[in-house]
């Protein structure tokens, strides 16, 4: 433990409760790994909200205006006799878009990865701002409380779709005075802005902690080129959170005081305009793609290039791309908007943006490729979840290009191609970005290590049913299947490719219950996993050379010293094939 | 893989077979990639599994290498964008001239179909509005002029290959040429509220003599009496919403149909 000869770990007066009581080591704690943690579990919890909604809604698609099963407790007017409203299915989509989002994806990348890994992988005692990480934390559990809470609420929660369009998610007041709420839904759309508002508040105290520390924190010889991709990915995450997360807090106010103070920012009517809202949002949404899978790019490139115990192949070229792919976001965001309306001339300038940044994302995937040639695999469970981010990923990038040709999304916008589309990017990148994680650093977070056998299991059958549900999607999305409908039966031209919604919604059902396996895993893992040594993979980063289970203060006595990057794999210079960052070398040799 | 396992749905418009062969381009070059990648990725795999080899190479990248996979797919997409912006300015930018305009405007939960009638002036005497019922001639330019009473609506026709959102406050031209007669669903591809799905009309693509026989009907010639059929839309009523939509040019379209009468 950290005693008073180390200054640093006093500056934060962390030895002052070296033992501290139940309620500050696991509810209001400001130690960076506990944050973590609690985030994790934040984001594990809601994913199965999430992902509950995505399966009612994969029945309604595969068999329209019928009952559904085990809904009886669900009152009218969601559900009458267990049968799903139109109203109810648009709110369902809506919540399960801004669930896994804002509450899954983000909570466990950015919150749980990022705060449990920061300080232990720069070699610092904790993060810059312990009590801001704190407060971090529980106000992003405060906006999941309100955005869950808006289901109960009379009209329901949001229902005009995760990307809430005005006028539809507005009230309309019109010249005649009558005043029309389109959407039907009450103070569910309040709430969702308010929830957003309140999250907003929460990421962007995170963010900030997140580049202050690692700006100033780094250990001694732990310079900005030797810190590991996943750090890389972390910092220009954070920094994108800080620059785009304004735009949409402001917007949202800008909406909030539309339906309820009777500004007119997105009503023609009062002098505003409807687009802007598109605009303002997606100025945010694209950034926000890439806050959703920079990290998981950065977990994947320290799981390949471990597990190929080999170096990663061009770091400063994967570094470079996700600052060139950060750069770009900012200016692609027109892309969503091809259709919008917004002047074809600016269409054809997104386009040209759009087709740029899918540079740096191939060239990462080269790089991943190249870390894999002449490595020495080996097929842990974390490596095969970040083996399957990459070849998900590739088909998420791929389609991508479709709908960046204006002529082409001409067609496919708004259809299934796109939610397959979103669905590679997020969960066959960003999802299998967390499952790599959370096995490949449980042993570092909980000092146990999870089940192997129930792990392979795990991965297969979700690489499997992930691929059964979603590949799909594209045909239906060439066939012209709409997003956000309700009864494709509705539509004589889909009548045809009902048949692929029936197997989609089968596979979905198949991919849920996998998840379950995860579950078990990570529960039974958790109090009887073998017990973790502490460096089980023989990873070379920072947070391996600190002890299992991690002391408040992290690293004992003495923060480590860097002597070279962070993926000195299969080094000429030791017999071993691996060459932690902090181990000095006779000759002082510090390479790269 | 003629149409990724023939999954679009047949074309019928000008500028759909130019949109069909831009996707089929895409499909060819992101299938290529996609084998190129993902076999690389297995043959990778296999090869350098642990038991198979046994140390690692020691390597941090190839600065050539770095160029060669940095530069070729840029020139492919940015070869792709300037394919692709041609046939996008002559889809959305450059309007051929109308041989019949129409004024579609959606309502929650219908599409509001707007003629001009032969004096091919809108918010005139001769008006027709009808809900959901768009009915054009075969191998004609139709001008859409687009907006909506209330929220976002998209005017999607599938075979027809065109989408485009319909906004309140605004008016948004669009325009296709229809070369198979036939019945096309117009879903709004837009969500616009609970009554989204299902909101749909119907695009009848009439030949020259099926649509001049409408046109005699809806209204018929100078001499008989006005039909009972053919109820005269009053400007206000099919005014669009919103203060801010621009009136409707005084010089615009042509009569509606070639075999106009009077």
């Amino acid at each position: 433990m950290a005693n008073a000869v180390h200054p640093a770990a006093h500056a934060h007066g962390h030895d002052a409760h070296a033992h501290p009581g139940f309620f500050r080591h696991y509810v209001f704690s400001t130690d960076h790994k506990m944050i973590g943690r609690q985030f994790l579990f934040l984001g594990l919890f809601s994913m199965i909200f999430g992902g509950l909604m995505a399966m009612m809604v994969r029945w309604e698609l595969a068999w329209p205006e019928t009952q559904l099963p085990l809904t009886g407790w669900i009152p009218e007017p969601y559900m009458v006799d267990r049968y799903m409203t139109p109203a109810f299915y648009n709110q369902l989509f809506t919540m399960h878009a801004t669930i896994m989002i804002f509450f899954v994806v983000m909570p466990i990348l950015v919150g749980a990865f990022g705060n449990f890994l920061i300080p232990l992988m720069i070699g610092a005692r904790d993060m810059a701002f312990p009590l801001l990480n704190a407060l971090s934390f529980w106000v992003g559990v405060l906006a999941a409380i309100i955005m869950f809470s808006s289901f109960l609420v009379p009209g329901g929660a949001a229902g005009a779709g995760w990307t809430s369009y005005t006028p539809l998610s507005d009230i309309i007041r019109n010249a005649d005075g009558t005043i029309n709420n389109p959407s039907g839904v009450d103070w569910g759309q309040n709430l969702w802005c308010i929830s957003l508002i309140v999250l907003g508040i929460s990421s962007l105290m995170g963010s900030i902690n997140y580049i202050t520390t690692i700006i100033n924190m780094r250990a001694p010889g732990m310079t900005f080129f030797r810190m590991p991709l996943v750090i890389w990915s972390l910092f220009i995450t954070a920094i994108l959170l800080l620059l785009a997360l304004p735009v949409l807090t402001s917007a949202l106010a800008m909406l909030l005081f539309d339906r309820t103070i009777g500004t007119s920012f997105f009503l023609p009517l009062g002098g505003g305009h409807v687009i802007m809202w598109q605009h303002l949002f997606w100025f945010f949404g694209h950034p926000e793609v890439y806050i959703m899978i920079l990290p998981a790019m950065g977990i994947a490139s320290d799981i390949l290039a471990t597990f190929s115990r080999k170096p990663i192949f061009g770091y400063h070229a994967m570094a470079f791309s996700m600052m060139g792919i950060a750069f770009l976001g900012f200016i692609v965001w027109g892309h969503h908007m091809f259709q919008s309306g917004m002047n074809p001339a600016l269409g054809m300038a997104f386009m040209i943006s759009t087709m740029v940044i899918a540079v740096p994302s191939a060239v990462k995937v080269f790089n991943w490729l190249g870390t894999l040639w002449g490595g020495r695999i080996q097929f842990t469970v974390p490596m095969l979840n970040a083996i399957a981010f990459v070849s998900m990923f590739v088909i998420g990038g791929l389609s991508g290009i479709f709908m960046a040709a204006t002529p082409v999304d001409m067609f496919i916008h708004d259809t299934y191609f796109i939610v397959a589309h979103i669905h590679y990017v997020l969960f066959g990148g960003s999802l299998f970005g967390v499952f790599a994680a959370v096995y490949y650093w449980f042993p570092k977070m909980f000092g146990r290590m999870m089940n192997n056998t129930l792990g392979y299991i795990h991965f297969f059958l979700t690489f499997l049913f992930f691929n059964l549900t979603f590949f799909p999607m594209h045909l239906l999305g060439v066939g012209g299947h709409m997003r956000r409908i309700y009864n494709p039966m509705q539509y004589d031209f889909l009548h045809p490719l009902q048949h692929w919604n029936v197997f989609i919604t089968v596979s979905a059902f198949c991919l849920g219950s996998t998840q379950i396996l995860f579950a078990i895993n990570l529960f039974w893992s958790l109090f009887k996993g073998k017990p973790a040594e502490r460096n089980p993979w023989k990873a070379n980063t920072l947070e391996w050379s600190a002890p299992t289970p991690t002391p408040h203060g992290n690293f004992g006595d003495t923060l480590p010293t860097v002597y070279r990057g962070p993926y000195e794999y299969s080094s000429p210079d030791v017999p071993e094939d691996w060459l932690p960052q902090d181990r000095a070398l006779a000759g002082g040799k510090a390479s790269h | 893989m003629q149409d990724l396992l023939g999954a679009l749905p047949p074309n019928v418009s000008t500028y759909g077979a130019r949109i069909d062969s831009l996707y089929h381009l895409i499909l060819y070059i992101t299938a290529i990639a996609f084998f190129a990648v993902e076999g690389l990725l297995i043959v990778f795999l296999v090869r350098y599994r642990a038991g198979a080899s046994k140390r690692a190479k020691y390597s941090h990248g190839n600065t050539r290498l770095e160029i060669i996979w940095t530069t070729v797919p840029a020139l492919i997409l940015v070869i792709l964008g300037f394919t692709s912006a041609g046939a996008w300015r002559d889809i959305k930018m450059k309007m051929p001239t109308p041989d019949v305009t129409i004024m579609v405007t959606g309502k929650q939960f219908n599409w509001e179909i707007l003629y001009a009638g032969p004096d091919g002036k809108f918010h005139t005497e001769d008006d027709y509005q009808v809900d959901n019922d768009m009915r054009v001639p075969v191998n004609k330019n139709v001008r859409v002029m687009l907006s909506s009473h209330d929220v976002i609506h998209s005017f999607f026709v599938p075979q027809v290959r065109l989408k485009q959102d319909a906004l309140p406050g605004r008016e948004i031209q669009a325009w296709f040429n229809v070369n198979t007669p036939g019945v096309y669903e117009i879903p709004c591809a837009e969500l616009c509220g609970f009554g989204h799905s299902g909101m749909k009309g119907t695009l009848t693509v009439l030949s020259d003599a099926d649509y001049a026989k409408w046109v005699t009907e809806q209204w018929p010639p100078a001499g008989s009496a006005p039909a009972a059929d053919a109820p005269a839309a009053p400007a206000g009523d099919a005014a669009p919403a919103g203060d801010t939509a621009p009136a409707p040019a005084p010089t615009p379209s042509q009569p509606p149909a070639t075999g106009q009468p009077s």
